[in-house]
């Protein structure tokens, strides 16, 4: 098992995807709309279908656009099912993602035959291969520093991730917790709910080809929700989550690589590791943390509220 | 289409792919019964954190087999796995749930992508476990009915049927449990087991599904279908039914279709008939679709828009006669437009209306005039208005200045029942009585415009 310039550009694809994916993922946490991000990363899908078919290349502005469409008409069908057809949010929210997922799924295998994409690139991404497609930043007398193109685009989405959330920080603080004040203050909550779902779209295309679909979502939540666990200052639970995030994915990496060498089997896919130690991280937090499931037998705490199974 | 054709149609088939139809069809139907208590307990989204929890069991249950020295891709096996993930999915869920601050959003999430990420992390290592071909697990992913041998088809068949008869044995308490489940506990049922019991069922469903419809899009069978059929009824003997019917004619077509087409995913065209589906039963079910529910507000809305019409040209002819009885005499169009604060439009389209009912007359001179059977619907309408409204002031404590608004809301619906009832409790028989407050003369003079509910 040796260190190689691949494993380095995978890492940097996965710390930069896993950061921008906690952004947006901190506020869909808070408005507990975190199976958005599962129905979003889905419903992409028709739209990037669509954007490779009129743009006919997969990396283009189209891809970006096409995907925030679809991801704000998700949204908007999800409203607008539980709004006229009295719908429960979550029912309407699993009808509208799965019927533009398979519309995607129908789509992509009618245009494979002209267009590089398929169906399990969606769910797994192919972030072993990204650093095969590279761009050189800078060459001088021979040495070049050059980064998987991949890490631009993601680099480039947590920027842009970044920018928006202090633009609009307070507005999206206020929208979060309390949308009736930020209605009455003139804040426009329906708008910031959805440039956060725009948000959640473009972010999900960014990460779609590094690390699949379904990988998203473990990067939109599961930071996040770690990070709940640990704090109550919301600045401080984007830090964290932001820490988090590549924490898992530099674990994840690296248990991709020496976990098969244990069983004697080949490297695993790092995508599903980042995931799983993501996933990891957020156990330990939750048995050994603050207020964790282990340290609570010492100390009585008041009974959780009588919840619906 | 009738069953008969429906057979008939089916058997024009190959006996291979009739039995995958059939198979596909009583999968839908068995997914739109469990859906139908999964929807009616706001419970949809776990069957999808459910069914992503079921990759690494696959995996697993695939390298578990393989050591043993048995094929890896013998199904009951596989099926095992699933379920022992899937359901430890479903148990981490509401564990989390319970113990954290984090909602059932989260919960719900961190399971899905992180089973998720574990489970193609595992199929990636075990597809290269020598002398084993790990090859047909991606299958189950996106799902391939075509790919289902006969024993697996009979695997199949007993699992839908054991589920459809636990779902028929335990209907009284699952609906119980569906429909108010604190008083369930109550009454003694163990709820948190019944809720065990349940999703037991959906594990069952979501597992066996799993290969024709794969885990991505067996969500949809469990969803849509009892969705759709809630705008039909409310009635849950006829939603199980509707719900299991329309879940057998999405599986159906879907199974149909990617046999004559089979280069395209079969789960996604049954996700795509249960949608279209579910967006006609949206638009044009009668109990709830939003089509129809519409025209019933239109039909309230102008009964009342009606009612306003007579009893304003009632009003008017009192004021200007002062006297009982009443004679019924034309009243000017402009003094009807002052009477009441109608909406822009709203007064012509009445006019037109209650016209065409033979309820009013017009007048050579643009009068108005009420017909026989309008002035007598006048007289009744003003006088339960005045019925309800005294009732309000000597029983309910409201002030006279503020009972036209509040008896404006309920006056429409008052029965004959109802009527007679306030007649006796106000000792009052016949005429047509005063108004307890003054009518406003013109809207100007009126403290608040009067609402037009």
């Amino acid at each position: 098992m040796t260190w190689t310039q691949n494993d380095t550009g995978i890492l940097l694809v996965g710390i930069l995807c896993a950061m921008a994916c906690a952004l947006p993922g901190c506020f869909l946490l808070l408005r507990r709309m975190s199976m958005m991000g599962d129905a979003i990363s889905h419903a992409v899908l028709p739209g990037l279908a669509i954007a490779f078919l009129i743009s006919n290349s997969r990396a283009s502005v189209a891809m970006f656009i096409g995907a925030a469409l679809a991801g704000i008409l998700t949204a908007l069908f999800t409203q607008w099912i539980t709004k006229f057809g009295k719908v429960d949010r979550g029912a309407a929210m699993g009808i509208v993602f799965t019927t533009l997922f398979a519309i995607g799924l129908i789509l992509i295998k009618k245009t494979a035959d002209h267009v590089d994409l398929d169906a399990s690139c969606v769910l797994y991404g192919a972030l072993e291969h990204t650093p095969l497609d590279s761009v050189t930043l800078w060459e001088n007398e021979g040495s070049i520093l050059a980064v998987p193109r991949a890490a631009l685009v993601v680099g480039g989405v947590f920027l842009f991730n970044l920018l928006i959330i202090n633009l609009f920080f307070k507005e999206f603080t206020l929208a979060s917790f309390d949308p009736a004040l930020a209605r009455t203050q003139g804040y426009r909550p329906m708008l910031m709910h959805y440039l956060l779902m725009m948000m959640v779209a473009i972010t999900t295309v960014a990460a779609f080809e590094a690390v699949g679909s379904i990988i998203v979502i473990a990067m939109l939540i599961v930071p996040p929700a770690t990070a709940f666990l640990l704090t109550r200052n919301l600045p401080l639970l984007i830090a964290l989550s932001l820490a988090l995030a590549a924490l898992g994915a530099i674990l994840g990496h690296l248990s991709s690589q020496w976990i098969p060498h244990l069983t004697g089997l080949p490297e695993t896919t790092s995508s599903g590791m980042m995931a799983t130690l993501s996933g990891f991280l957020f156990l330990l937090v939750w048995l050994f943390g603050p207020q964790g499931l282990l340290r609570r037998s010492s100390v009585q705490i008041e009974e959780p509220p009588a919840q619906v199974f | 289409m009738s069953v008969a054709s429906v057979i008939l149609f089916l058997l024009a088939f190959s006996y291979n792919t009739t039995l995958v139809v059939a198979g596909t069809a009583l999968l839908g139907a068995t997914a739109g019964l469990v859906g139908t208590f999964l929807l009616l307990r706001k419970q949809s989204l776990l069957g999808d954190a459910l069914s992503h929890a079921t990759l690494p069991g696959i995996g697993i249950a695939f390298a578990v087999m393989s050591a043993l020295g048995l094929s890896g891709r013998s199904l009951p096996g596989l099926l095992i796995g699933a379920s022992v993930t899937g359901l430890m999915g479903v148990l981490l869920v509401i564990a989390i749930r319970r113990t954290t601050r984090l909602k059932d959003d989260a919960a719900m999430g961190i399971v899905l992508s992180v089973f998720f990420g574990l489970g193609i992390a595992i199929l990636r290592m075990v597809q290269e476990i020598p002398g084993q071909s790990a090859a047909g697990l991606s299958s189950f992913i996106y799902g391939k009915p075509a790919s289902m041998i006969m024993s697996d088809l009979i695997l199949i068949t007993i699992t839908l049927v054991a589920t459809i008869t636990a779902c028929l044995l335990i209907l009284k308490e699952l609906t119980l449990l569906c429909f108010d489940d604190s008083f369930a506990s109550t009454q003694g049922w163990p709820t948190t087991l019944l809720d065990v019991l349940l999703m037991a069922l959906v594990t069952a469903v979501t597992v066996v599904g799993l290969q024709s419809v794969g885990l991505i899009l067996i969500i949809a069978f469990l969803i849509t279908p009892p969705t759709a059929a809630r705008f039909w009824t409310n009635n849950l003997r006829t939603m199980l039914w509707l719900s299991a019917i329309i879940g057998a004619v999405s599986g159906w077509l879907g199974a149909w279709l990617s046999s004559i087409y089979p280069d395209l995913p079969a789960g996604a065209i049954i996700v795509i008939a249960a949608g279209v589906i579910f967006l006609i039963s949206m638009i044009f079910g009668p109990t709830r679709g939003v089509l129809p529910r519409y025209l019933r507000q239109l039909q309230l809305k102008r009964k009342v828009g009606r009612q306003h019409l007579l009893r304003s040209a009632y009003e008017i002819m009192e004021i200007d006669q002062g006297t009982h009885p009443l004679r019924n005499l034309p009243v000017p169009l402009a003094r009807l437009r002052e009477h009441r604060s109608w909406t822009k439009g709203e007064l012509p389209q009445l006019i037109r209306q209650a016209r065409r009912e033979d309820h009013l007359e017009k007048q050579p001179g643009g009068d108005l005039r009420l017909s026989e059977a309008g002035f007598g619907k006048a007289a009744r309408i003003t006088r339960n208005h005045r019925l309800w409204e005294l009732y309000l002031i000597t029983h309910a404590d409201v002030a006279p200045s503020q009972v036209d608004r509040d008896a404006d809301m309920v006056e429409h619906i008052l029965g004959a029942e109802m009527v007679h009832q306030l007649e006796a409790e106000l000792d009052l028989r016949d005429h047509v009585l005063e108004s307890p407050h003054q009518i406003a003369n013109d809207v100007a003079s009126c403290p608040e415009s009067p609402p037009h509910s």
